[in-house]
């Protein structure tokens, strides 16, 4: 048997541009070789300005998305205000380190707008936050994707032209690895409006 | 059930509900992914007057290089610093725990912290973990008692030297300490020395790389310089960048949730829908 993050497959990848943020996903929900569905929901919406996209094993993302909705869900009702998504990138490594010696098997990418300045955050599976580089990766796929965004990005980019890049990044990188891919979605967050678009891709 | 109550029983420190199901899953055989390591090359250097610590600025996952410019040094206390390698997550998340511990201690004693205080609170935590924390961290600081630097293993040992090197590039870093440590240093000479032998650790060493961090401690305050030195960047540029065309990559569907009115819609006769 292979790794435990290779079990079901899967891959994310976050960007930042210019006062907006997108995040892509692929569709792809596998058991090692065999595909068992290509509609697999990875990227969820926490708040109005933020995502949470997770990678890694499945029932772990299940899990993990639950316990943070349970946290925003109390933050809102104790605070009677919405979280910042500073606080939610810190949130999510808190909760990863919580379970330091069990860990849930997830990769999660943190994607929010604050004042209109994008917020990108990846973990490694206990909480290690890296928020520094404009894009981000995770997922079987990843250091695939890592290359075409290498390639592919632009500094400051508007959201129509993000949306094209992450896309053309996500499709590229799940190409060339067997267990992601199957369609992708990107996700693109603005002051106003998200955007949702379900790629076609091969297969699909 | 059982589980609502594990959950609601959680009071702070670590949670091990998901130990026993991933012990199983190891003894069914799958392979755990490695945690992101700072492979790292880290230094501390006693001057006259002051600590200087410095580090380099890459973050590993296996041999991906998962973090190109991340931050090694972390504050402990205003005049107190540590420098990091070891699992990134541990790290991160002990130095701010530590942190927060001091400043509390701080308001309530109403004295600056020491370093002695800092490695025996490291340690005491550390040792009974048994190394499963994998912090090595050298600590540096100026306290009542002089300038002081130390290095604390990640099974809680400690030990006092006037220069210190830790990391996967320690060896090549110690090399350079070794051959160029005097007593007595200026602040500027101590700082030189700490940079080229990090710099030996970024060139030696696959684990460490980028960019160089470096911080020196007196009395008079803290100089934390980041990213002092560059190695790392792009060597060229795309001549002509890529130009995506704006709506060209082929969509099923697209829809919008526009925030302010809470609607979702489907947006999209502009561009080529596949049914």
């Amino acid at each position: 048997m292979s790794g435990i993050f290779e079990y079901n497959g899967g891959s994310i990848v976050g960007m930042k541009g210019k006062n907006c943020i997108a995040v892509a996903c692929d569709r792809r929900f596998g058991q090692q070789m065999s595909t068992i569905t290509t509609n697999y929901q990875k990227v969820f919406k926490i708040q109005d300005n933020i995502l949470l996209a997770l990678s890694g094993l499945n029932t772990d993302i299940h899990t993990f998305y639950a316990l943070m909705e349970k946290e925003i869900n109390l933050y809102n009702l104790k605070e009677n205000r919405k979280m910042k998504p500073t606080t939610f990138a810190n949130l999510v490594a808190s909760a990863l380190y919580e379970r330091r010696f069990g860990p849930f098997f997830v990769t999660p990418i943190v994607a929010g707008l604050e004042n209109g300045k994008p917020i990108l955050a990846t973990y490694d599976s206990i909480g290690c936050k890296s928020d520094l580089d404009d894009f981000q990766v995770g997922g079987t796929g990843g250091n695939y994707i890592y290359g075409a965004c290498e390639a592919f990005f632009k500094p400051d980019m508007s959201p129509e032209e993000l949306e094209e890049v992450i896309g053309q990044s996500l499709v590229s990188g799940c190409d060339r690895d067997a267990l992601s891919g199957w369609g992708g979605v990107v996700y693109v967050l603005t002051e106003q409006k998200i955007t949702v678009k379900i790629l076609k891709t091969k297969q699909t | 059930m059982q589980y609502l109550d594990n959950y609601l029983q959680s009071k702070g420190g670590y949670d091990y509900t998901n130990v026993k199901r991933n012990e199983l899953m190891k003894a069914q055989g799958f392979k755990e992914m490695g945690f992101t390591k700072t492979g790292t090359t880290i230094v501390g250097v006693i001057f006259d007057g002051g600590v200087v610590m410095a580090a380099d600025t890459r973050a590993t996952a296996g041999s991906i290089v998962a973090d190109k410019n991340c931050e090694k040094l972390h504050t402990l206390a205003p005049n107190i610093w540590a420098a990091g390698a070891g699992t990134a997550a541990d790290l991160h998340h002990q130095c701010a725990h530590f942190n927060a511990k001091l400043k509390l201690q701080r308001l309530n004693l109403n004295r600056q912290s020491r370093v002695n205080e800092v490695i025996t609170k490291l340690t005491t935590k550390l040792f009974p973990y048994r190394g499963h924390i994998g912090v090595a961290l050298i600590i540096g600081g100026i306290d009542c008692n002089g300038p002081q630097l130390a290095s604390v293993s990640p099974h809680g040992n400690y030990v006092y030297h006037p220069f210190q090197s830790m990391g996967s590039g320690s060896l090549a870093a110690l090399g350079i300490l070794e051959a160029k440590y005097q007593d007595g240093l200026t602040k500027q000479q101590a700082i030189d020395l700490a940079i080229e032998a990090i710099e030996a650790g970024i060139f030696h060493d696959m684990g460490s790389g980028s960019n160089v961090d470096v911080v020196a401690i007196t009395k008079d305050g803290v100089d934390y310089k980041r990213n002092i030195r560059s190695y790392n960047a792009k060597s060229h540029q795309k001549q002509i960048p890529y130009d995506f065309p704006i709506n060209n990559t082929p969509a099923l569907r697209k829809y919008q949730f526009d925030i302010e009115k809470q609607e979702l819609s489907e947006i999209g006769q502009e561009m080529e829908i596949i049914e």
